[in-house]
């Protein structure tokens, strides 16, 4: 009999929902169907538990094929290469658990290597302004239950986050919100006339890279000098600043969702800076916070996790072992890649070779390259080596936190068969570590 | 079968009331026994000091604000490894952080200075598999958390409605899903109305929509509290924190505790613990004329034995404000245009995070460090007045050592007087220049592992050196016939024991981490029937106003880092 | 009709990018999700580019074949977008202004028609950059 299995966590983006319905086979292999997820997420469950998983590692053969070898070997040659190389990198972990993640802080700490994770090209801007200027936030529920007024700038939720919009900002009745989205005003403020804008009461196209100008536009208004502003601000007229700007001085809470659209932009973590002091003037007339859209189910995790073994949330340069460093720009993954200081690279949890810019890639297969991931993807198909593991959410659980960091327990739906999960290889691996430590020293 | 024995220390056990006698300690399987066989283990602690494991009763260590703090201040980090305090790495993994330790700093600051449990002060519930992340990752140590329900939604609504004993199934359905230990209340009805960019200033201003008072929350809670007899009493972070003419709010918050008597089966005497009450007691209409409330607090304080407190003592650090009063977060913010986080959370708490640099030559700090001291030298029973920093608020737990001398030696106390800048200013405000009581080893064994341990009401097994307990021991290098006339002697050597023992392993050796044996969480676990309206209403916030699923809520088992539970039966 | 013209150029998420994604990168559904230039439809007259035509998009750090087309999320004059992933990466700048993220959006590029050149495979490209692809 097929068994239904409630309340399981979706692995994919940030909203990181856990109101999922999998039905799995008698044998509890295969998943079977999948109900209250998005289409992203209905991909995920069924690639699960596909034929064509991977189940073994795979090390490159000189003649450029793939030889499957066991987990054992694949332990052994990450732990001597990690051992060897001077500055090895790990870098990923959008999609790992937290028991994975703390365990890979264990390895690179052993290894004396950099530990970064996808943030470092996504919101790794906004760490950068909330260093500087701290982060008025909220749970998403606070959002459910009292938000009148919605912001979303440089996001589109109705492509990067599906169910948002239905679960959290715009259409869910909550405590204070019973009458959901026809009392709730939506301003998208994007150059592009996006999906998310098509639901919108008030698109602002701002003119793509001077986010920070309307920002500052905004402030003014705040602040009292509306009048001073020119009759053009990033390509917004004066009249329509001034009007959305009411709004949001009127609003009983707002709350700013932001995206990609500042933190890839020029000026990076200055728009996020400026965003999160406008959400601090607007406390002062209003109730305000701000949250940034982090992009998978569990990106938010390496920060918390990090933050508490290290102090600090990604670019962390643990070569001395004894104590961590970071300096974005200096210690990020990108940065290091193009000035060629990396020795070593392990792709776990992503896909660099997808998703960093390709220069980046060409510096990093210089060196040998391990993919830790369930997927066939670009990384894996340059790897020197391919280590499969479990999907978290799928046939692993774990603790995930969703983009307002609140920690969402996943449970597994299918049973593993034999694939090992990110914190069980980890160990083995750091295990290995601290035993060439030991002999070394 | 492992025994040890700790020989020819001058011991100093409130709980079994020795006050510096040449005692040996015999320790058996983790435990205080009688005695033990020749072959133990022996420990020579002659011309040593040796107290039962140091207890903190409110810290905050683990969970999601501590560790915003820690993500949002890398310059926390810069002193590290070897450079200019940092600790070289001396347990399994690396230390790093000042005013907010990693975790592992944490657990292992705590044992040099030979502590052995400390109690989280504040979880939100919804997070509270965050906490028990950390405490997995806390080494050393036991930790327990108490989770906040002052500005709780059903809390709200049972205690409006008269409703205690479905006030009482709820905490107690909530203890067990987040396996806390305590009825945690912050600014009661003001982080609620905080939502909306307003606050509670007095116990008597309603919270909006919920038309409760702050008043009716504690004393809901107090009635709760002792219905179920749980082994700590409320704890409480009062209305109005930080304002001068605070004091005030403070008295009349007390009083509440008037009508109420403990019941429990632990010991505990207390109906209201008032943690940091140096944050309570200011006296004064603005920073002007801000002066020391310490002794009209510490006057009704001393005359009600159904109140602990804790002092929340200065250090004159730079270090990181974090609480759950979050409209309190924001006002700092406006004062000292620090960097500013908050985290509202749904149906249940908030929180803010500010850094905050307690400068010497600023005379509102000086003002704040002085008070925290009064509170102690004040106190007639320090079983009731505990050591704390409010950590990290007031200053990092790492300045315990620190606060003991000050309140050891009142030469220490003027030496940091005379480098005030406006110390005459702080002296004007203050009654500190003029209290020449200093206190013995014996005072601060209770306000440091005894009294915690009783107004926890875990003392048959923390804090205390009688039989049955664990073998949690701090051995000091202090001889207390021959005390130090240099009261820096007095701060080092609390700094870093000779010997710190848990459970009868010995953990801290010559100032260095030479174990890392097992640690508990440890939780309140309540027995009692279940309550199906109570049940009925959780499903329906679950289903209607929160955004995780009811099934999901609980953290799971196997998420808990080895759970040992303080049971309590409810009829 | 041919001119070369500087488009400001931004690379995003989009829903048929994941769900491609989790299929497999090396799918066809990411293929014919992921190798779209999203262009405004004056651009396109002015650069003598036909809808659904082929391409070649040149940034300062390298240059990619890439079907242009008119999308429902429209963009200005002056702006085009490639969805995140393999192809946009082909002219995504590395360079990260010092803070570690690279210059996803808000680059300059060249769009001239290619219309006899094909598209390549994700695998082609990155195997490819890396000297370690096998095909024609």
């Amino acid at each position: 009999m097929p068994k239904v299995i409630e309340n399981v966590g979706c692995p994919y983006c940030g909203c990181s929902c856990d109101d999922v319905r999998v039905t799995v086979s008698d044998d509890g292999k295969k998943v079977l169907e999948v109900e209250n997820v998005c289409a992203i997420g209905t991909e995920i469950f069924k690639h699960g538990s596909s034929d064509h998983r991977i189940r073994s590692p795979r090390l490159r053969q000189p003649d450029g094929s793939m030889k499957d070898i066991t987990y054992e070997e694949a332990i052994e040659w990450t732990a001597q290469h990690l051992y060897k190389a001077k500055k090895p990198l790990m870098y990923g972990f959008g999609s790992t658990n937290c028991e994975g993640q703390a365990a890979a802080a264990r390895v690179m700490e052993a290894a004396g290597g950099m530990l970064d994770n996808c943030a470092t090209i996504c919101h790794g801007p906004s760490f950068l302004a909330i260093f500087d200027n701290g982060y008025p936030t909220c749970t998403l529920g606070e959002v459910k239950n009292r938000a009148d007024v919605i912001v979303y700038w440089g996001s589109n939720p109705a492509h990067a986050h599906p169910r948002h919009m239905s679960r959290y900002s715009i259409f869910p009745r909550g405590f204070f919100t019973g009458k959901g989205q026809k009392k709730r005003t939506v301003i998208v403020i994007d150059p592009r006339y996006t999906d998310t804008a098509n639901v919108a009461d008030y698109h602002l196209q701002v003119k793509q890279g001077h986010d920070y100008e309307l920002f500052d536009a905004f402030r003014m208004v705040v602040n009292g000098h509306g009048n001073d502003l020119p009759d053009e601000v990033a390509g917004i007229k004066k009249e329509k600043i001034l009007e959305v700007a009411e709004i949001m001085k009127n609003a009983r809470f707002g709350t700013t969702f932001f995206g990609m659209g500042l933190t890839h932009s020029d000026g990076r973590n200055h728009n996020i800076d400026i965003a999160i002091s406008l959400t601090r003037d607007l406390n002062k007339v209003s109730k305000w916070t701000i949250m940034a859209m982090r992009g998978h189910y569990n990106i938010a995790g390496p920060g918390v996790v990090w933050s508490w073994t290290f102090g600090f949330p990604y670019c962390l340069d643990l070569t001395k072992k004894d104590h961590a460093h970071m300096n974005p720009g200096e210690t990020s993954s990108v940065d290091m890649a193009m000035r060629d200081e990396v020795d070593m690279f392990i792709n776990i949890g992503t896909d660099a070779g997808a998703h960093f810019p390709i220069p980046a890639v060409k510096h990093l297969k210089k060196h040998p390259w391990v993919t830790i991931d369930p997927s066939i993807n670009m990384a894996s198909e340059i790897s020197d080596l391919h280590i499969p593991v479990c999907i978290c959410g799928v046939d692993v659980g774990g603790i995930v936190y969703r983009m307002d960091n609140v920690p969402i327990q996943f449970r597994k739906v299918i049973d593993n068969q034999g694939l090992l999960d990110d914190e069980t290889l980890l160990n083995r691996i750091a295990d290995r570590l601290d035993e060439l430590n030991a002999q070394g020293a | 079968m492992s025994e040890m024995i700790i020989k020819n220390g001058y011991v100093f056990d409130p709980i079994s009331g020795i006050k510096g006698d040449k005692k040996d300690i015999s320790i058996k399987d983790g435990k205080i026994v009688d005695k033990v066989s020749n072959k133990a283990e022996v420990i020579d602690a002659s011309g040593k000091t040796v107290m039962a494991g140091g207890v903190d009763i409110h810290t905050h260590i683990v969970g999601p604000k501590v560790n915003l703090g820690r993500e949002m201040r890398p310059e926390d980090k810069l002193f590290r490894g070897d450079f200019r305090g940092g600790i070289l790495k001396q347990g399994k993994r690396m230390e790093m952080g000042f005013s907010i330790p990693s975790t592992w700093k944490t657990g292992y600051s705590y044992a040099r200075m030979g502590y052995t449990y400390a109690n989280e002060a504040a979880m939100p519930p919804l997070l509270a598999p965050h906490v028990h992340e950390e405490i997995r990752d806390t080494p050393i140590i036991d930790v327990s958390a108490m989770p906040v329900f002052g500005n709780n939604w059903f809390c709200f609504e049972y205690i409006k409605n008269k409703e205690i004993e479905n006030n009482a199934a709820y905490v107690s359905w909530l203890l067990n899903a987040t396996k806390g230990i305590a009825i945690k209340i912050v600014n009661p009805g003001g982080t609620e109305a905080w939502a909306w960019g307003d606050n509670c200033v007095t116990i008597n201003d309603p919270v909006p929509y919920f038309d409760i008072t702050p008043a009716e929350i504690i004393k809901g809670l107090i009635e709760t509290n002792e219905y179920l007899g749980l082994p700590h009493s409320i704890h409480l972070h009062g209305n109005n924190l930080g304002n001068p003419g605070c004091y005030e709010t403070t008295l009349a918050t007390l009083k509440l505790a008037e009508g109420f008597n403990p019941k429990n089966k632990f010991g505990r005497e207390q109906v209201l613990h008032n943690t940091h009450i140096q944050f309570h007691s200011y006296k004064g209409d603005s920073w002007a004329n801000f002066e020391s409330g310490a002794k009209e607090i510490m006057d009704y304080v001393n005359s009600n034995k159904k109140i602990t407190v804790d002092t929340g003592c200065v250090t004159l650090d730079e270090t990181t404000t974090m609480t759950a009063d979050g409209p309190f977060e924001y006002h700092l913010n406006q004062l000292n245009h620090i960097k500013w986080a908050n985290v509202d959370v749904e149906l249940e708490t908030g929180s803010g995070i500010v850094p905050y640099i307690y400068d010497k030559n600023i005379k509102v700090c000086g003002i704040q460090w002085a008070i925290g001291l009064e509170i102690a030298l004040y106190a007639n029973d320090l079983m009731r007045v505990h050591l704390t920093t409010d950590h990290p608020n007031a200053g990092p737990f790492t300045r315990y050592p620190r606060v003991i001398k000050w309140l050891m030696s009142q030469k220490a106390r003027d030496a940091t007087l005379n480098t005030m800048k406006w110390k005459d200013k702080v002296i004007a405000a203050t009654n500190l220049a003029s209290m020449d009581r200093e206190l013995d080893l014996y005072e601060i064994a209770m306000m440091t592992r005894a009294g915690p341990a009783k107004a926890l009401g875990l003392s048959s097994m923390y804090g205390s050196l009688a039989k049955g307990a664990d073998a949690n021991i701090a051995i000091y290098d202090l001889d207390s016939a021959k005390m130090p006339s240099d009261p820096e002697m007095i701060e080092s050597a609390f700094s870093n024991t000779i010997y710190t023992i848990k459970e009868g392993v010995v953990v801290v050796k010559d100032k260095k981490i030479v174990a890392e044996p097992h640690n508990y969480t440890l939780w309140t676990k309540v027995n009692m029937p279940e309550n199906a309206q109570v049940m009925h209403d959780i499903k329906e916030k679950f289903t209607r106003n929160y955004t995780v699923n009811l099934e999901n809520y609980a953290v799971f088992d196997e998420h808990i880092h080895n759970p040992r539970a303080i049971e309590v039966e409810v009829a | 009709m041919t001119e070369k013209k500087t488009l400001n150029m931004i690379t995003q998420r989009a829903v048929e990018e994941g769900i491609a994604m989790e299929i497999g990168k090396t799918s066809k559904q990411y293929f014919d999700a992921c190798n779209i230039i999203e262009m405004n439809e004056q651009d396109m007259k002015e650069l003598g580019i036909m809808k659904n035509t082929n391409v070649r998009v040149t940034s300062e750090s390298g240059e990619v074949i890439v079907k242009a087309v008119v999308a429902r999320q429209t963009v200005y004059p002056g702006l085009c977008h490639i969805r995140q992933g393999v192809w946009a990466n082909q002219v995504v700048p590395p360079r990260t202004q010092s803070t570690g993220a690279p210059q996803y959006s808000g680059f300059p590029v060249t769009v001239v028609p290619a219309p006899n050149e094909r598209l390549k495979t994700a695998l082609q490209l990155v195997q490819g950059a890396v000297g370690m692809w096998k095909g024609e």
